[in-house]
């Protein structure tokens, strides 16, 4: 134990570490605990006596079919958010890490994006895919009904992932790139001797020897794209929620019913559901996919 | 829940700052003002708090914009909750229910008759005051910002296609529509999934009921019926236009708003609030004719007053007993005929009290060319006394049930869904939205 370099007192230590557990206590658990509370009582917006009704909040938000349609449309929005960032990210590091000419100014491009804020990428693509003004207008005056995400729930799904891709695959390139750089060169020369082309090298010896990162990416972004402030900001200035519910992912949906409805007890209980979805996703992904991530 | 907590540092500091550099002026009494404006509105807001400040040497008014009806609601209760609240907070119509059983605010009619103002409460348009006024008819907020909707439609347009009346009523709009059409106009008429003018306001001047209880105004436990009024017809025939393409649906999604659409001539009606009469004024190229009138009816209805739209200044509870002398000389300042007029020059909202619009009237403002047509707002506000339907709509959770029926018109209009089915749909839903307020403010009745 003496070997060791520890701390002879408690008190220093925990001087030490005092900041962090006050930030964590007022930003996370004090929250967290009032959220708790909501959730078991019909909280009124301005305070006041509310009444304990104990489960009713859940029972409401597990009999609503439209609550239902939005954990279906969140796990559709994150899975392929997830996967299209990871992918994109991926093809534009291998592609950097050849360190061809002029791959310097790209490094620096493709993490412009990520610089971005999603509510104003949101706003932008609004506006650069919207069906009857937007780039895709030319397309549908030549294929009629081509894009319409104002009337179809898929088109609409796509817009809002397309935006998401387009911000958070900036953020995966950073990672995937430093991983590559840490695939020793001596392995990628040796196959290149061999013969194999870049595609073979990258299937072959890079991308397994990026199972942890591309692991840490895939916890990431999946909640990210389930709980993150982006989520909720893209939906909000593209296509809020729509059409018919469309879109209407759970992180929308909960701050639509708390701050638009007012509904403060209503969007705790969501909160509350979409919190241990969280839980149970990261526990899975940790019990069964770290597991395949491990190399010596 | 993060954003309570970002909004609640964000108070906090903001507090930190207001209270901060009041040294020089230590003997004024500064408070709060937060509305909603944003942009150019939001400039003329700054514009009033000056000249109060300047018109007075006791109390210092410090105005924050909230960007945002519904954010300013969310902040106010933000900041109630932890007791940073403003003396004077803006909030929609949409939130007046909210406020009126929060028991966080001083009644108008107290606030002032405590500081020793005298004010004429029947000076207010019975159509607007109404709206924020409790039972027995007392205001518990002043009328502020207010607006009705109106038509417009674009005369040269209009001229082109050899139409010669004004659209009074729908089976007009709808000849004016085919001509439009017929003299090569892609876009005749021009509407969005906003419920105010398609639903509230259709169903106020056609007498017809939004919900029970007078609309909500005689209980908690009010009924949304608007699947079973003349509104399902008109969403029918507003369905039939649009599959023939007379009526356009003009949306953000899309591409293109109304009051846009209107301004770039891409299409030549639209349904939309007499604050945009400005806006499009401006907007407009020099030398396009156009004009307004009051919201088209269904031949043979007896027209009633239309529903008053905007915001109420809510004085809160819980300020220092000196924040209040100076909420009420505010208010005051804001309810002169002078001030009053310079309001409703400068935004286009209509002037509140009928000595206001007296005054406005006599000088001739009405006459003049680009402000000519904003006198049918307050005709159409005072076109009959208040009945239960167009006494207002108070009903819990109202902007939640308006998303509902917004989305109902998605479906129908964008994905071709059956109408009565959709309206059904909400109106099931919206109920859902009133039965668990109720419950929530359980014990609590409206007086």
């Amino acid at each position: 134990m003496d070997k060791r370099a520890a701390f002879r007192s408690w008190w220093l230590p925990s001087l030490f570490a005092l900041p962090q557990i006050i930030l964590i206590l007022l930003f996370f658990y004090w929250p967290a605990v009032a959220v708790l509370r909501w959730a078991f009582t019909l909280e009124p917006p301005f305070g006041g006596a509310a009444e304990f009704v104990g489960l009713a909040n859940f029972q409401e938000v597990f009999a609503d079919p439209l609550y239902w349609n939005s954990v279906g449309v969140s796990l559709a929005f994150a899975l392929c958010g997830t996967v299209a960032t990871i992918f994109i990210g991926l093809v534009l590091a291998l592609a950097v890490d050849r360190q061809l000419p002029g791959s310097g100014p790209f490094r620096f491009l493709y993490i412009l994006p990520y610089a971005i804020a999603g509510p104003a990428a949101g706003m932008a693509f609004r506006f650069i895919l919207s069906p009857e003004r937007g780039l895709m207008a030319s397309v549908n005056a030549v294929f009629p009904e081509f894009w319409n995400p104002a009337k179809y729930g898929s088109h609409a799904l796509i817009l809002v992932i397309v935006v998401f891709a387009w911000k958070w695959a900036g953020y995966t390139f950073i990672f995937l790139l430093a991983g590559l750089q840490s695939v020793p060169r001596s392995l990628i020369e040796a196959a290149a001797m061999d013969g194999s082309g870049p595609v073979r090298r990258a299937v072959d010896i890079q991308i397994p020897m990026l199972a942890p990162t591309l692991f840490f990416l895939l916890v990431i972004m999946m909640t990210e794209g389930f709980v993150g402030a982006d989520t909720y900001g893209i939906v909000d200035r593209t296509t809020e929620g729509g059409p018919n519910h469309g879109t209407d992912v759970m992180v929308y949906r909960i701050v639509e019913e708390a701050f638009r409805g007012l509904n403060y007890s209503g969007a705790s209980a969501q909160s509350l559901v979409l919190i241990g979805l969280i839980m149970i996703f990261t526990f899975i992904q940790f019990r069964y996919i770290e597991r395949q991530v491990h190399y010596k | 829940m993060r954003i309570s907590v970002t909004t609640s540092i964000f108070i906090g500091l903001m507090a930190g700052v207001a209270l901060g550099p009041s040294a020089a002026a230590a003997e004024k009494t500064k408070f709060e003002f937060w509305y909603g404006l944003s942009g150019d509105l939001g400039e003329r807001v700054q514009d009033a708090c000056k000249k109060f400040n300047d018109s007075q040497s006791d109390f210092e008014i410090v105005c924050t914009s909230q960007n945002g009806y519904d954010t300013t609601l969310q902040n106010t209760i933000a900041a109630y909750r932890a007791k940073k609240q403003p003396a004077i907070t803006q909030i929609y119509d949409a939130g007046t229910l909210d406020m009126m059983l929060s028991g966080a605010f001083v009644p108008a009619k107290k606030l002032m008759a405590d500081n020793g103002y005298t004010i004429d409460w029947d000076n207010y348009f019975g159509g607007i005051a109404n709206y924020y006024a409790t039972a027995k008819g007392e205001l518990n907020s002043f009328p502020f910002n207010s607006s009705t909707a109106m038509f417009y439609y674009n005369v040269d347009a209009f001229q082109k296609a050899g139409i010669d009346f004004k659209p009074d009523t729908w089976e007009q709009v709808e000849e004016a529509a085919r001509k439009l059409k017929a003299a090569g106009y892609e876009c005749p008429l021009a509407f969005d999934f906003d419920t105010w003018q398609l639903m509230e306001q259709f169903s106020a001047i056609h007498n017809q009921p939004l919900a029970t209880k007078a609309n909500g105004y005689n209980g908690l436990d009010a009924e949304l019926v608007a699947n079973k009024t003349k509104f399902v017809d008109h969403v029918k025939f507003f369905k039939k236009m649009t599959d023939e393409k007379l009526f356009v649906v003009k949306t953000k999604q899309l591409g293109m708003e109304i009051v846009p659409a209107f301004t770039s001539q891409t299409c030549q009606m639209i349904q939309t609030s007499i604050a945009n009469h400005g806006t499009i004024g401006k907007s407009l190229p020099e030398g396009v004719k156009w004009d307004v009138a009051m919201l088209p009816v269904w031949n043979g209805t007896e027209r009633q007053n239309s529903l008053v739209g905007g915001a109420s200044l809510w004085v809160l509870a819980g300020r220092p007993e000196a924040e209040y002398k100076g909420a009420a000389a505010f208010l005051n300042y804001l309810a002169t005929p002078e001030m009053t007029e310079w309001w409703s020059t400068v935004t286009g909202y209509i002037p509140v009290t009928k000595t206001g619009f007296d005054a406005m009237k006599s000088n001739g403002f009405y006459d003049k060319a680009p402000y000519k047509g904003r006198e049918l707002a307050i005709e159409s506000l005072s076109f009959t006394p208040t009945s239960e339907n167009t006494r207002g709509i108070r009903l819990g959770g109202f902007t939640q049930i308006r998303k509902e029926f917004s989305t109902a018109f998605e479906a129908i209009f964008m994905q071709n869904a059956d109408v009565q089915a959709e309206l059904d749909n909400a109106v099931e839903r919206g109920n859902a939205v009133l039965r668990r307020f109720e419950k929530t403010y359980a014990g609590q009745t409206l007086n």
